[in-house]
């Protein structure tokens, strides 16, 4: 964040450098404290993010969706500038959209991550925005492709990204290995979402969490701090087997570790 | 076909009376012109088939290619004009090119067909420019898509094909395409090659080279010229078939008729349904029909 403070517009230095009167908060730009992760498994993604929106100290949305549809099955994570990165998403879902009825088929994710690359790229001196892009498509299956701030690309097998990424990397390193499935992978990214909001932000946070994938319609659901019992009951039954915490809680100790945490904070 | 339309005729910005653009039917009588050219879509890939008349014996093997490579896993065959047909290859290269540059793949050749069909057909809606007078088959292969083949003619049409000629003898061709079944085909199986081959030698007294190259699995997805060797062995394969085809057909027909009237007129036939270059091949096609040649001796090979 203190990367953002330095890149600020000419106008927000004029108020901050003369006025303590108004608070900080009033002049930093929105931007997305964020931990997001992207995890492939066969057959599909599962991508979450946490729902925190800053300006400076303060939270302005807690509820937020940084997990933004660009295609049926190609959604994007969004982290850095809340402006900078719904304005990207928009100029690509329209291009990929357009491009999707040209050809006359789904695109692939491959397009939709170079669309992002293109304009990350392009104008990087503009923009602050670290994108993971993830979804299925029939010829390579679940994907996820890394934005960086910067406009690289890269694909991934699990990608994390935003500031309180860095909580989770020990986490990821040791728990992450390929062959997952999707329960696994769920799994994976609620624990991983818990331990950098237990480590990184000190407060209880709702969790988004997607599974995309060729069978189902894109799951979404807010992972309550609460436990079970606080699902609701049509999502419950959206997902295939029960509720969520039930089919990825029992026995595993990571699971049980994120639980308990939930519990403690609530919202 | 060789109705005149007098005063309707002049630019492609004019329709006629009875709803026809004459210019773009001139454009497509210009690729008829042309000598032919075959693409063939089997299930592992796409095989192309030039056949380029050699008009002076001072040409240098292998100039003025009618086959172009658009991308690494398209080729385009051409008939018509040749310097417009140049021109629409650049045009399909920069369009595959700034697909990928775009999108990060490459261009699916449905959308490719589309692109460049849509740029030909910009030609023919102005009286200031004419329409391009080519047509071109393009064709691919893709893992996923496996193998496409797509004609685009002067009007600005592009379909999608299992086989298709273009070019002088493109009736011709298509009867044998059809008999061919080529759904069932691999792209290294003779037959098609011997297809290319009778074709070709429909067009009678004329030295011509034929440019083959394909697009497959067997390439891994690249367009290439097909090698040498693979080549010479098809050609070879062809033109026995060839012989042995035409042959049986004239053994047939002199069963049914009785048997030749003269030594003479066997040797008309043989000439008229073998053509020139069976010439020789002669003790060959007469070993075949002993019986009915007996008094054909060797010293006449070399009269036929």
């Amino acid at each position: 964040m203190a990367a953002a403070a330095s890149m600020m517009p000419i106008f927000g230095h004029q108020i901050s450098s003369k006025n303590d009167l108004v608070p900080d908060w009033s002049r930093e730009e929105v931007s997305t404290g964020t931990t997001i992760m992207a995890v492939e498994y066969d057959g599909g993604v599962v991508i979450g993010a946490d729902s925190r929106t800053t300006t400076g100290a303060y939270i302005a949305n807690r509820v937020t969706d940084k997990l933004t549809r660009i295609h049926d099955r190609i959604y994007c994570c969004r982290s850095g500038s809340a402006a900078d990165t719904q304005a990207i998403a928009e100029v690509v879902s329209y291009q990929l959209g357009f491009h999707s009825v040209e050809l006359d088929e789904p695109p692939l994710v491959e397009t939709a991550a170079n669309l992002f690359r293109a304009s990350c790229y392009r104008y990087r001196e503009e923009l602050m925005a670290g994108i993971l892009v993830a979804g299925w498509d029939r010829r390579k299956g679940g994907q996820v492709y890394c934005v960086p701030i910067g406009g690289m690309l890269v694909r991934q097998p699990v990608a994390v990204g935003g500031s309180g990424s860095t909580y989770v990397y020990g986490f990821m390193d040791s728990n992450y290995k390929p062959g997952l499935n999707k329960d696994q992978c769920l799994e994976l990214t609620a624990s991983g979402k818990v331990v950098a909001g237990h480590a990184g932000s000190w407060s209880p946070q709702d969790l988004t969490l997607c599974v995309l994938q060729l069978c189902l319609w894109p799951w979404r659901g807010t992972a309550p701090a609460a436990a079970s019992s606080g699902w609701p009951p049509s999502l419950r039954t959206a997902w295939s087997g029960g509720s969520f915490w039930e089919t990825s809680c029992p026995g595993s100790p990571l699971t049980e570790r994120a639980h308990f945490l939930c519990s403690c904070y609530m919202c | 076909m060789s109705s005149i339309g007098t005063g309707y005729d002049l630019s492609a910005s004019t329709f006629s009376p009875d709803g026809r653009v004459f210019q773009v039917e001139y454009a497509m009588k210009a690729v008829e012109n042309s000598s032919t050219a075959i693409g063939i879509r089997c299930k592992d890939g796409i095989v192309f088939g030039v056949e380029k008349l050699v008009l002076s014996k001072l040409y240098e093997e292998g100039s003025n290619k009618r086959i172009f490579n658009i991308d690494r896993h398209v080729g385009m065959a051409v008939a018509g004009l040749l310097a417009d047909a140049r021109s629409l290859a650049e045009v399909a290269r920069e369009e595959a090119s700034n697909f990928r540059s775009n999108y990060g793949h490459d261009i699916p050749l449905k959308h490719l067909s589309d692109r460049v069909a849509m740029y030909v057909h910009a030609y023919t809606l102005y009286s200031a420019v004419r329409p391009f007078g080519c047509s071109f088959i393009l064709g691919s292969y893709d893992k996923d898509d496996g193998a496409q083949l797509y004609m685009v003619d002067p009007s600005g049409i592009s379909y999608g094909y299992w086989g298709c000629a273009i070019g002088k003898a493109k009736q011709a061709a298509k009867t044998e395409i059809e008999k061919l079944q080529v759904r069932r085909l691999y792209s290294r199986q003779k037959q098609k090659l011997k297809l290319i081959y009778i074709v070709h030698d429909e067009v009678k007294d004329k030295a011509f080279e034929l440019e083959l190259s394909w697009v497959g699995d067997v390439t891994n997805g690249r367009h290439e010229l097909v090698p040498k060797d693979v080549k010479e062995e098809a050609e070879k394969y062809a033109k026995v078939r060839l012989y042995e085809t035409e042959c049986s057909e004239f053994y047939n027909s002199c069963e049914t008729a009785g048997p030749p009237a003269s030594m003479l007129g066997v040797r008309s036939v043989l000439q008229v349904v073998c053509g020139k270059r069976c010439c020789r091949r002669s003790t060959w096609t007469c070993f075949l029909f002993q019986d009915s040649l007996e008094e054909e001796d060797d010293s006449d090979e070399d009269n036929m």
